[in-house]
């Protein structure tokens, strides 16, 4: 188990004050000033050295991402853009980090967007986050007060103004396109790319989009050392991980862990383990709702990070654990997360947006079983056809869980098919 | 997409009070000039809270205007986004969270509840203008399932008698603090932290209060 010495969300249960002089008694902004004394390229460097990957979902290497932004400001201004938009099934991670420690996440935005020469931050938070909206708010406001943020940031010489905005409620808008957009004031819809976000961001001028904890942890990775987070977890998966632990477990939580933490040791030390023991555990959504699913034949050994869920078809993705036990029906747990793609389908790419209608109709009839054997193999290629052709990857995300189950459960799908079949056939016998 | 239909019965005319037209302006400055139309959703929702929960079609108008909008831009970001209620809702909006998380946990129960409660289901309010609800996808706050957010907060890790309790608070006029109604401390773990606990406080959560 990870040491708490090494634990970087010290008040991720709320314990003590969000606020600024308690935030600086445990160490944030400490030498927030040392740092910006460095060169951008020092700081990206560091990062990429960190092996920090993208907290979001995707894992995209932080470090490189930054160093995608041009190396000087040209005519038009550089934007941070923070995705506060957490709604991907499972997640409630980032939720923590803003309302308990608010100030991590703003002094990463300082460091962060220095390392990228942004003249301001905007944070991009969901609609539905009011009261957690207010807590951030209050904290920038600290922040402000104090000198640490706005011109000459904590006596640095370096400018940054970070701006709260608040959306409205649509999933589409944690895809880092369709952020750009509603925050620009249109319909969240994803922009095609290339050109990428770097080149023409927000208002058409360069600009990186990173998750919460992407950017909350950046701090402390520079304080300790880009070595210390290196050192946690394996090559390629690096330092810790806010997970989210949900569903037919004991006792459901948020918990700091160590990437590679085995998933089974994760649930059982934390979560109080699989509601009715571990031989009762049936699956796991293992990295929010977009992913494939894993029996548990997987879960035995399974290690939780990027790549050892990838091997097994899955994803780390952003590592929100979502519990079943045998108790479950698994093909309605399955069509419920399809009617919610086909409900946050942005309309604008054909095969999602009727393809994820098509597919969750198909879902709720194989949940009673009205449907043909042969039916199973066209849902299948149907996937096969939105997946990789949609501009952003909610066509993916709609196909992928439909894929894990059919992998994983494709037994259970036809024998409810079969029985229901019996069960007509013995009534029209009658 | 959320596919919203306007309420049959709109006011005549609209505007922001004075109080909320400065607020208007300090929200349109925090985006650079030119950009104004950043400002729509905070907007828009400054509009709906300023009239009790729901989006009139003149509402749409004066936020269009105010931001030099053509108004079907404006039109196209109201309903498209599924916060912004385009009809009345009851005193309390109840959004009940049935997306595979809060459903594992029970959330055909707080339904249940609800509508052996208040007699409504999905998209339904009661006569008295008290309640109305709709079942929404993912709060976010998957841990703590299920999720009932009532007007701006969050109340968690309900079941069928919890729910009760909770709407029979409502019911007073008596909303009970947000977060959990089992009592639990933000997303710790029930049974108490399994980490962090040499940080711990004599009396937890007390601190920060």
């Amino acid at each position: 188990m990870l040491d708490d010495r090494d634990r970087i969300f010290t008040n991720l249960y709320g314990w003590f004050d969000w606020g600024l002089d308690a935030a600086r008694g445990r160490g944030d902004w400490s030498t927030t000033r040392e740092i910006l004394g460095q060169s951008p390229e020092d700081i990206v460097e560091k990062v990429k050295a960190s092996g920090l990957r993208g907290r979001g979902g995707a894992g995209f290497p932080t470090g490189l991402k930054w160093s995608f932004m041009p190396r000087e400001v040209g005519e038009k201004p550089h934007y941070l853009i923070v995705n506060a938009d957490e709604s991907e099934p499972g997640t409630c991670k980032d939720r923590e980090i803003i309302r308990n420690d608010p100030h991590k996440l703003i002094e990463g935005c300082v460091i962060a967007g220095y390392a990228m020469r942004a003249s301001a931050a905007y944070i991009y938070i969901r609609g539905e986050f009011v009261n957690e909206t207010r807590r951030l708010q209050a904290a920038i406001d600290q922040a402000y007060e104090a000198g640490l943020v706005g011109r000459n940031a904590c006596g640095s010489g370096y400018d940054i103004d970070i701006i709260l905005h608040r959306g409205a409620g649509a999933y589409i808008c944690g895809e880092e396109t369709a952020l750009l957009e509603s925050l620009e004031g249109k319909k969240g819809q994803p922009r095609l790319k290339p050109p990428f976000p770097a080149a023409v961001g927000l208002y058409g001028c360069p600009s990186t989009v990173n998750n919460v904890e992407s950017i909350a942890v950046v701090p402390e990775i520079l304080r300790r050392g880009p070595e210390w987070f290196a050192g946690l977890g394996r090559e390629r998966n690096t330092g810790t991980k806010l997970f989210c632990i949900s569903g037919h477990v004991n006792n459901p939580c948020n918990v700091e862990e160590e990437m590679g933490i085995p998933l089974r040791e994760l649930i059982d030390r934390h979560a109080g383990g699989v509601i009715g023991g571990w031989d009762n555990l049936l699956a796991v959504i293992p990295g929010g709702s977009s992913v494939r699913c894993i029996p548990k034949s997987i879960c035995d050994h399974i290690l939780m990070d990027f790549d050892s869920l990838m091997a097994v078809r899955s994803g780390l993705g952003t590592a929100a654990v979502i519990v079943m036990n045998r108790e479950t029906d698994i093909i309605r747990a399955i069509t419920r997360l399809s009617y919610f793609y086909k409900h946050e389908s942005c309309g604008q790419c054909t095969p999602c947006r009727e393809g994820s209608g098509w597919m969750w109709r198909v879902m709720e009839r194989l949940v009673t079983g009205d449907a043909e054997l042969e039916e199973i193999d066209v849902l299948e290629q149907v996937t096969r056809q939105v997946e990789g052709h949609t501009i952003c990857a909610l066509g993916d995300a709609a196909a992928w869980p439909i894929q894990g189950l059919l992998a994983h459960f494709r037994d259970e799908v036809e024998d409810r098919i079969r029985r229901r079949k019996a069960a007509t056939s013995v009534e029209a016998a009658d | 997409m959320s596919g919203h239909e306007f309420a049959e019965e709109q006011p005549a005319n609209w505007e922001f009070t004075p109080d909320n037209a400065a607020r208007a302006d300090d929200i349109i400055a925090r985006y650079p000039p030119g950009r104004q139309a950043s400002a729509v959703i905070p907007l828009l929702d400054l509009a709906q809270r300023q009239n009790d929960n729901w989006l009139p079609l003149k509402a749409v108008e004066a936020v269009a205007e105010r931001l030099d909008m053509p108004r079907i831009r404006v039109l196209e970001v109201a309903t498209f986004y599924t916060m912004f209620n385009l009809k009345p809702v009851g005193r309390y909006y109840l959004q009940a969270c049935t997306t595979t998380p809060c459903w594992l946990r029970g959330s055909d129960q707080v339904m249940r509840c609800i509508r052996d409660r208040l007699g409504i289901g999905n998209r339904g309010s009661t006569g008295d203008g008290m309640f109305s609800l709709l079942e929404v996808e993912c709060l976010g706050a998957c841990v703590n399932a299920p999720i009932l957010q009532v007007n701006d907060d969050y109340y968690e890790d309900l079941d069928y008698e919890l729910t009760g309790e909770l709407l029979d608070a409502l019911g007073r006029g008596e909303p009970p603090p947000p977060g959990s109604m089992a009592g639990r401390n933000l997303s710790e773990s029930s049974a108490g932290a399994t980490t962090l606990t040499g940080l711990r406080p004599a009396s937890p959560g007390l601190e920060g209060e």
